[in-house]
């Protein structure tokens, strides 16, 4: 059972986001670029599969160089392979064209499952990996909770809104992460050594006959801050809750018309 | 303009909430609308369209449509907009149309924009603004000449507005639905509970709720206001609540008319799943807790105090 895994690198969610010179894309500076927290699902259902039933997890990433780093972190817990298509700086997340190099990149490899994140935490399209199987002629399911793979076919679980859909699927087959589907683990030490020794891939572009280009589908105009907020009301309740308590549900229902 | 398709889902022939914000927002937009309901069994649902502002309503009815499917719903969009030629089409942005809108762009081979929080129409064509770094920032994005437009509405962003009229309804024939992964089932949940990602009120409890017995008080104020239970990450982690129920930038992104947090001190990544709600109400004992510092409105004090004389309040109204 191969599984070839599609991780992108975000900023760590703990980052201050700033808009960059160019008024399009984010201030980079003293931002620590992490494996995408989704595909961590999907990388550690891939290890948990290939454990199980044999076969090996490629990961293929699309960035630039920085984004080793992060593929460095999948080898190290436990990925076989790993594959670096560089570029992406200028698809500010152009879903299409990501998914377009992706498959570029993975058709002609043999594998049963591909699993994405169910979205890039950063632009937060979650469309590549709905968009990915689209263009590899496979059949996909999105936000899996649930998996159980089988010869030749799957059985998923998915969250809908008020409730779980539950999907059958042939394989080879794309489905995109979701939290709830496993825990993820941590490199150990051994495999953080290991990791520096194994090799990663690197394509060119170029040799994969996508064109990048800048913002071919999904083009940027502008990013910008949200307003600042002005400061709220705060009401103190520690000595008499109740009277708190009734205060802010009379301003909820007058002042600001919530209730 | 040519005009707008708009994707209209349906849950037992029951058409949603958000869907009918996109059919409002599309009306709105001025041009020609358009609607595409696959279901089984959904010509009720199906007339009553024209009163959301479909001039044109195309519907496949069919057994298989009944649930939902990637294969055999894009299949019945492709129809729908190969007939009406549409310049964009609209889709909620709920888990399906989440997965729908991408597949059809595909398929389609353009590029598609989600989570759009508003729409500027520049000459026939959108710009969008939406949300990215879970709200952190505001991209405006355009598909660079490609169309038609694929782009999902975030739900509860826009009106659904009721403008009266009949639509002319169009069956679809001459499916020939290919469906790979299929689903078997919906599991609904027990008791009717409404999700966060759809309210219209929240009420989230973390980690100051202290156990997960305690999400019964939380529920008792989102009851009192006809709302839903969220929970941030730190409650999820720690096993007291679903994660279905989690809000922020690893749960979900959510825009309610108003959030109550209670016990949750506010790091970066729950501000930012749910800083866009319209009225935001903090409870939480440490007054320099950073959630006061996005709240319309906070109470300094402790939950197990302040909640059960809110609900008797609101109960009183």
């Amino acid at each position: 059972m191969n599984c070839i895994v599609c991780m992108t690198s975000v900023p760590d969610t703990a980052s201050v986001i700033k808009v960059g010179g160019d008024g399009k894309s984010i201030d980079e500076s003293g931002i620590k670029w992490i494996v995408s927290p989704y595909d961590e699902y999907a990388l550690e259902e891939a290890l948990q599969i290939t454990e199980a039933k044999g076969g090996e997890v490629t990961v293929v990433t699309y960035g630039p160089d920085r984004a080793e780093a992060a593929l460095r972190d999948c080898l190290a817990r436990g990925a076989h392979q790993a594959v670096h298509i560089l570029g992406g700086e200028a698809t500010l997340g152009d879903s299409y064209t990501i998914a377009k190099v992706l498959a570029a990149a993975i058709k002609d490899r043999a594998y049963d499952l591909v699993l994405c994140g169910f979205k890039g935490v950063g632009t937060d399209c979650g469309q590549v990996g709905s968009m990915l199987a689209e263009l590899l002629d496979v059949p996909h399911v999105v936000n899996v909770v649930e998996l159980e793979v089988g010869d030749g076919s799957l059985t998923a679980g998915r969250d809908v809104e008020g409730g779980r859909e539950n999907l059958e699927s042939p394989l080879p087959a794309l489905i995109t992460c979701q939290k709830g589907l496993n825990e993820p683990r941590y490199a150990a030490l051994k495999g953080i050594m290991a990791a520096k020794k194994k090799p990663v891939d690197k394509v060119e572009i170029a040799s994969l006959g996508v064109d990048e280009g800048s913002g071919g589908f999904y083009r940027v105009e502008n990013l910008e801050l949200p307003p600042a907020k002005a400061a709220g009301t705060i009401i103190q309740g520690e000595d008499d809750a109740a009277a708190a308590a009734g205060e802010l549900v009379k301003l909820l229902r007058e002042e600001a018309k919530a209730i | 303009m040519a005009g707008i398709l708009v994707f209209v889902e349906q849950r037992n022939s029951e058409v949603r909430k958000a869907s009918l914000q996109a059919l409002s927002e599309a009306k709105r937009q001025g041009g020609a609308v358009s609607a595409v309901l696959p279901g089984s069994g959904v010509g009720d649902a199906a007339a009553g369209l024209g009163a959301w502002g479909a001039d044109k309503v195309y519907v496949a009815d069919d057994p298989n449509l009944g649930l939902y499917s990637s294969d055999g719903y894009a299949e019945v969009v492709l129809k729908a907009a190969e007939q009406a030629q549409p310049n964009a089409i609209f889709f909620a942005g709920t888990a399906m149309g989440r997965d729908l809108a991408p597949t059809v762009a595909a398929r389609l081979g353009v590029g598609a924009i989600p989570d759009a929080v508003d729409l500027a129409l520049n000459g026939d064509s959108f710009s969008v603004r939406r949300p990215v770094y879970s709200g952190k920032a505001i991209a405006t994005v355009d598909t660079a000449g490609n169309t038609p437009q694929v782009i999902s509405l975030r739900p509860n962003v826009f009106a659904a507005e009721e403008v009266g009229g009949a639509g002319e309804a169009v069956a679809l024939d001459g499916l020939s639905l290919s469906i790979r992964a299929v689903v078997k089932e919906l599991v609904e949940a027990a008791g009717g509970e409404i999700d966060v990602a759809e309210a219209d009120v929240i009420v989230s409890g973390g980690r100051g709720i202290k156990g997960p017995e305690n999400f019964a008080l939380i529920k008792s104020l989102a009851d009192a206001l006809g709302g839903a239970v969220g929970a941030s990450r730190a409650a999820v982690d720690a096993g007291w609540i679903e994660h279905s129920h989690q809000v922020g930038q690893t749960g979900k992104v959510v825009s309610p008319s108003l959030y109550i947090a209670a016990g949750i001190s506010g790091a970066i990544q729950h501000l930012a799943g749910m800083s866009s709600s319209k009225v935001i109400v903090a409870i939480n004992k440490d007054p320099d807790a950073p959630i006061f510092k996005v709240a319309d409105y906070g109470v300094v004090g402790d939950l197990f105090d302040v909640i059960p004389p809110m609900v008797e309040a609101i109960e009183a109204l």
